[in-house]
């Protein structure tokens, strides 16, 4: 039985994929779980794996080619298996068998067309889950019933699958599910694990399944939410093995990480008119000029130690603000439409350049890390963005951001606030300047901040407030290690 | 007595005429099999019953449940499907009841009340008490197995039932000779050991004399008996049925209603001077002023309550 | 405490009731000189008579509609089909009289009567002998269908039944009668109808059943257990009214369930169970609810072949496995 290969949905938002270099030639053996390929996402360059044993047939795209997610890239088969069927791309791709004649690596072939596209349910196609009736439903009477059923009517694809589970066992006398996996890459997750999963914030699509056919299981959900919370149990000590731990758990922010806040009248009113007087984001800057003599004394004592214990400027901010934003839920904050959600855990999105754009690895919370960590997982955070190695999960879940572009000798800027998160901090470069101390002229190193906040959270007494407290923990590093 | 029977046959048709009529205007639906021919049976034969006594019947039920003392009001009523009739508008026309007065249906299945009746009449004599359970029928239900084996049971047991067959010649649109390998129904009574007797049920008094007798042994003897009642339907089967249709000719129909029970009753009691003219037709016009009543009455008697739809599925 | 046999428990039951009301009479085949086809009657016909223990011609719809209209005029009627294979002939008195006697009369006329006797398959009795009808039954408004497990739910269960207003179907696993169990002597038992009963306590998984077939569920429950593997075992004990309370409580505890019984699977009991946990449980679900039920065919009469036909221990685990993602 061959196996298609797909380009597959390889981050959250990704629609289309490049396809950066092939990592076996056709002819090669390859088993479940080999790296097939290279393909470039919107945000970073992922590995496409097999999904399948045997023989990679047949490649339907070139290096350097894009292909929507879901399109038919690839076949696995045995060795002598007759493909012509599925690298012809079947009856919803007319265009595709051209492709797929006479495909040699490397060669020039023909690249598919964008609207070969396999017949098969878009990543996000996942089946609504049928609505939970009311639960006297039972004595409900027959009208109401009848529009009951018709809500509870059960997604077509939903129902081919079962048909077939039934006829498959009903002989044994027992309906037992197949539990077999279904072709597309629609996450699998049981009824539970989605409710357990949207309470804890849990985004499906990082989770791997136990399940049958990878589904999505309780079990899953809570392992993959009890590790951060064991992250946290483990302190600073373990923060060494911790830099390098899995990340895709350390995102998640579970129930009781956060608080939602139903939107007051009011709020919403703030909400609406701000809106409408400055954009989809009504932002408001607020700048401060924080003296860093004192950090500045710190950090030379740091690295008087050894270079091992070497920290930045910006490693001490990101600790500054984690800690003030620990106090400051207030900030470190989401707009989420019709609420406002207030975070108790701290992971803070760091804005890094990249060779064509810029992406934001999240140091996940920050707040419970020491400096030590911080400074080494900012600088590993850095160096793999730059390579373009970093996993969706190492980009998405911040709770606030930091923007600094000091080393290009920026004084001051304002950041572009990256939604849901409701505020972004812009930091300047650190530089000398003249300044009255106790009413005599001294040369200070000073820095600017500005915070980026959008007004429909954050009110402008409460974005001063926690400037306030970061100028007081900047300005008195010694309480960052208190 | 007379007079009573003659009321009461009266009422059975008039009101059955005002059903027709309701049913051709949509106030009745669903099926509705009417009674008019067959008076004299459900008169005569309830004339001879004490109020302890029971009545069990088929789906043709509106004129036994207004001979056996119903008002037109709760039959009607409950034809419109109204909150006011016998069984507040959730039994239709074949279910007709009335607990208080032993009236236990209207039943919709041709021959299965049969066994019903004979487990009243077990009842009673479980009891020990010396009413009698009066089972009405179709001829057709003689073919159905209930009827056999409810039979058996109450010859075997001598229980006090009367098992009335309503032989009106017809089982819907098929007659008894295409029905019946023998077209004498008394001789199935020799069968179950109980007397058996055939009677021309146009016949008011015939009938009376009849059920007098049967119901005599049954409460004495604890003793059932089989009748048949030879009448004729004037109708169709049901309201969804011709009057003549294509099983019967309309020859036929006319020579029997020429033995209608009402007229025969009419002319024997004007012949014995019981009745005239002036006072049948003073007798005519109060019982269709009483049909009315019972029209107007249903008319405006709401429909049942939403609730009462899931009332009464199981007592709570 | 006394341990008695599943046909005893009955006995006493229907003596029972007998002696506190004697409008309570037992009728059917070879019930009272034969002492009763299964001997669930033993003696009742020497203490009550001939008048309240009734030998019947083979007429089960006849036997039937007296049966109803008995209750319609106030006795309580217990009427047993020899098996309830035969009782498809009277089902009609059934479904068509008793289910619907009261609303159709709007509440005039009670049905306060028993249909009751052995269900489902024994051994190797082919065919037409080997039928659980309790989904048949319970599809049915007006009707109360009970299937108890275990004596002492029998008797307690049974004398419910005959106390209560309204017809209830009471089934007897067939092979059941020989079980025992403790049943309390001296004790008034009545169990109410439409209560289940959690036979095991467990929190891995849920097994839903009823009658015979919860014998089953308490074997695989223990042997499980052995294993660190615990088992909810809810015993529905009646199929209508069903408790869909306890079913919900036991699947949102323990997210999984197995659905299991004698009967048939397409519109089974199992079924309608399946459709509760569905809408009650929904979100509580980390895996498909699957069920056990007799194959889809006619009971074979070869003893292999009606052993692959059963519901059994080895099916039941092998769901439960199933379910908690073991295989």
């Amino acid at each position: 039985m061959a196996t298609k290969v797909v380009m597959e949905a390889l981050s959250p938002t990704m629609e289309e994929g490049r396809l950066v270099k092939w990592n076996k030639n056709e002819g090669d053996a390859v088993k479940t779980g080999d790296s097939l390929a290279e393909v470039e996402t919107d945000k970073a360059i992922m590995e496409l794996v097999a999904r399948g044993d045997g023989v990679l047939r047949k490649r339907l795209i070139n290096e350097g080619d894009s292909a929507p997610v879901g399109q038919l890239i690839a076949v696995i088969g045995t060795a002598d298996e007759n493909i012509d069927a599925l690298a012809g791309g079947g009856a919803a791709a007319p265009q595709a068998p051209a492709a797929a004649q006479e495909a040699k690596p490397g060669a020039g072939e023909q690249p598919p067309q964008e609207g070969a596209v396999p017949a098969g349910p878009a990543p996000d196609s996942a089946a609504p889950p049928a609505q939970e009736r009311p639960r006297d439903a039972r004595t409900s009477v027959p009208d109401d019933a009848a529009q009951s059923q018709g809500e509870a009517s059960t997604p077509p694809q939903e129902r081919d699958r079962r048909g077939a589970e039934r006829t498959s066992t009903g002989s044994q006398g027992a309906t037992l599910g197949t539990g077999s996996s279904e072709p597309g890459d629609r996450v699998r997750s049981s009824p539970l694990a989605r409710k357990l999963a949207s309470e804890r914030g849990v985004e499906l699509t990082t989770i791997q399944g136990s399940g049958p056919g990878g589904r999505i299981v309780k079990k899953d959900i809570e392992e993959a939410a009890a590790q951060p919370s064991a992250a946290q149990a483990q302190g600073a000590q373990a923060g060494k093995e911790r830099a390098s731990a899995a990340p895709a758990a350390r995102r998640i922010s579970t129930e009781g990480d956060y608080q939602d806040i139903p939107l007051t009248q009011i709020r919403k009113t703030i909400a609406r008119r701000l809106a409408e007087s400055i954009g989809p984001v009504p932002t408001f800057y607020l700048t401060a000029e924080l003296d860093v003599e004192r950090v500045a004394e710190m950090r030379d004592s740091i690295i008087e130690l050894g270079a091992e214990y070497k920290v930045s400027f910006n490693d001490i901010v990101l600790k500054a603000v984690a800690t003030a934003l620990q106090q400051h839920p207030e900030v470190n904050a989401h707009w989420l439409g019709d609420k406002m959600r207030y975070f108790n855990r701290v992971h803070i999105g760091m804005a890094v350049a990249v060779e064509d754009g810029l992406i934001t690895p999240v140091i996940f919370d920050a707040d419970t890390k020491g400096l030590a960590d911080i400074s080494r997982e900012s600088r590993e955070l850095a160096k793999r963005a730059r390579d373009r190695k970093l996993k969706p999960d190492e980009y998405t879940g911040a709770t606030f951001s930091v923007s600094n572009l000091g080393m290009f000798g920026i004084e001051h800027f304002t950041a572009i606030i990256n939604p849901p998160e409701a505020a972004i901090l812009a930091v300047g470069g650190v530089e000398e300047r003249v300044v009255a101390v106790d009413g005599a002229p001294a040369v200070r190193k000073r820095m600017n901040v500005t915070l980026s906040c959008d007004h429909r959270v954050i009110d402008g007494a409460t974005g001063a407030k926690f400037l306030q407290t970061l100028r007081r923990l900047i300005e008195n590093p010694l309480l960052l290690v208190y | 007595m007379n007079r009573a029977l003659l009321r009461s046959m009266l009422l059975q048709r008039r009101f059955e005429e005002r059903s027709a009529e309701a049913y051709a205007l949509g106030k009745i639906g669903g099926f509705c099999h009417l009674y008019i021919g067959q008076e004299a049976i459900s008169a005569g034969a309830l004339s001879v019953l004490r109020p302890d006594d029971y009545v069990v019947t088929a789906y043709r039920d509106h004129g036994l449940a207004l001979a056996r003392g119903m008002t037109a009001r709760a039959v009607m009523a409950e034809l419109f499907g109204r909150r006011d009739g016998c069984a507040g508008g959730k039994g239709g026309s074949m279910h007709l009841f009335d607990s208080k007065l032993n009236f236990l249906g209207g039943h919709g299945i041709v021959g299965a009340h049969i066994p019903l009746a004979a487990g009243v009449a077990f009842a009673i004599k479980y009891r020990g008490g010396d009413q009698v359970c009066l089972c009405f029928f179709g001829e057709a239900a003689v073919n159905i197995g209930a009827f056999h084996e409810a039979l058996n049971m109450a010859g075997l047991w001598k229980l006090p039932a009367v098992f009335i067959i309503e032989n009106n010649r017809y089982g819907m649109g098929t007659a008894v000779s295409r029905a019946m390998a023998n077209e004498d129904v008394t001789v199935r009574a020799a069968t179950y050991n109980i007397p058996g007797e055939s009677l021309d049920a146009q016949d008011v008094f015939a009938v009376r004399d009849a059920i007098s007798r049967a119901v005599e042994r049954a409460r004495s003897n604890k003793t059932p008996t089989l009748l048949e009642m030879r009448t004729y339907r004037f109708m169709g089967h049901s309201m969804s049925d011709a009057v003549s249709g294509t099983y019967r000719t309309k020859a036929e129909l006319e020579e029997e209603m020429r033995r209608d029970p009402i007229i025969l009753l009419k002319t024997h009691m004007t012949g014995a001077g019981e009745i005239d003219d002036d006072a049948y037709a003073k007798l005519d016009d109060e019982i269709k002023a009483e049909v009315q009543d019972s029209w107007d009455f249903a008319d405006a008697s709401p429909e049942p309550e939403l609730e009462e739809l899931y009332a009464n599925v199981v007592v709570e | 405490m006394a341990i008695v046999t599943f046909r005893d428990a009955l006995n006493q039951a229907l003596r029972e009731e007998m002696q506190n009301d004697d409008r309570v009479f037992l009728m059917g085949e070879e019930v009272a000189e034969y002492n009763g086809a299964y001997k669930v009657s033993r003696g009742l016909l020497d203490e009550f008579g001939p008048m309240r223990v009734v030998d019947t011609p083979i007429a089960e719809l006849g036997f039937a509609g007296i049966g109803v209209g008995a209750a319609m005029v106030g006795l309580r009627p217990v009427i047993e089909f020899m098996t309830w294979n035969f009782a498809l002939l009277a089902i009609d008195q059934v479904v068509n009289a008793a289910a619907k006697m009261l609303y159709m009369s709007n509440g005039q006329f009670r049905m306060p009567m028993v249909f009751r006797g052995p269900n489902g398959a024994a051994l190797q009795l082919s065919a037409q002998h080997s039928q659980a009808w309790e989904s048949w039954l319970a599809h049915i408004p007006g009707l109360k269908v009970v299937t108890p497990a275990t004596p002492y739910d029998a008797k307690g269960l049974l004398k419910s039944a005959i106390r209560d207003d309204n017809p209830v179907v009471f089934l007897e696993g067939e092979m059941l009668y020989n079980t025992k169990g403790e049943v309390p002597e001296g004790e008034e038992i009545l169990i109410p109808l439409g209560k289940a009963e959690r036979k095991r306590e467990g929190e891995h998984c849920s097994i839903i059943a009823h009658g015979k077939t919860v014998l089953i569920a308490i074997q695989v429950a223990d042997a499980l257990a052995k294993e660190g593997i615990r088992i909810d075992v809810i015993d529905l004990r009646t199929v209508r009214p069903m408790d869909v309370d306890a079913i919900a409580e036991s699947v949102k505890k323990t997210n999984r369930a197995v659905v299991v019984e004698e009967g048939w699977e397409v519109c089974g009991i199992g079924a309608q169970v399946v459709d509760y946990i569905q809408r009650e449980c929904f979100d509580y679900l980390d895996a498909p609810v699957l069920r056990v039920h007799q194959a889809d065919v006619p009971m074979p009469y070869a003893r292999n072949l009606e052993r692959a036909a059963k519901p059994d221990a080895q099916k039941v685990t092998a769901a439960v496995r199933k379910v908690l993602y073991q295989e």
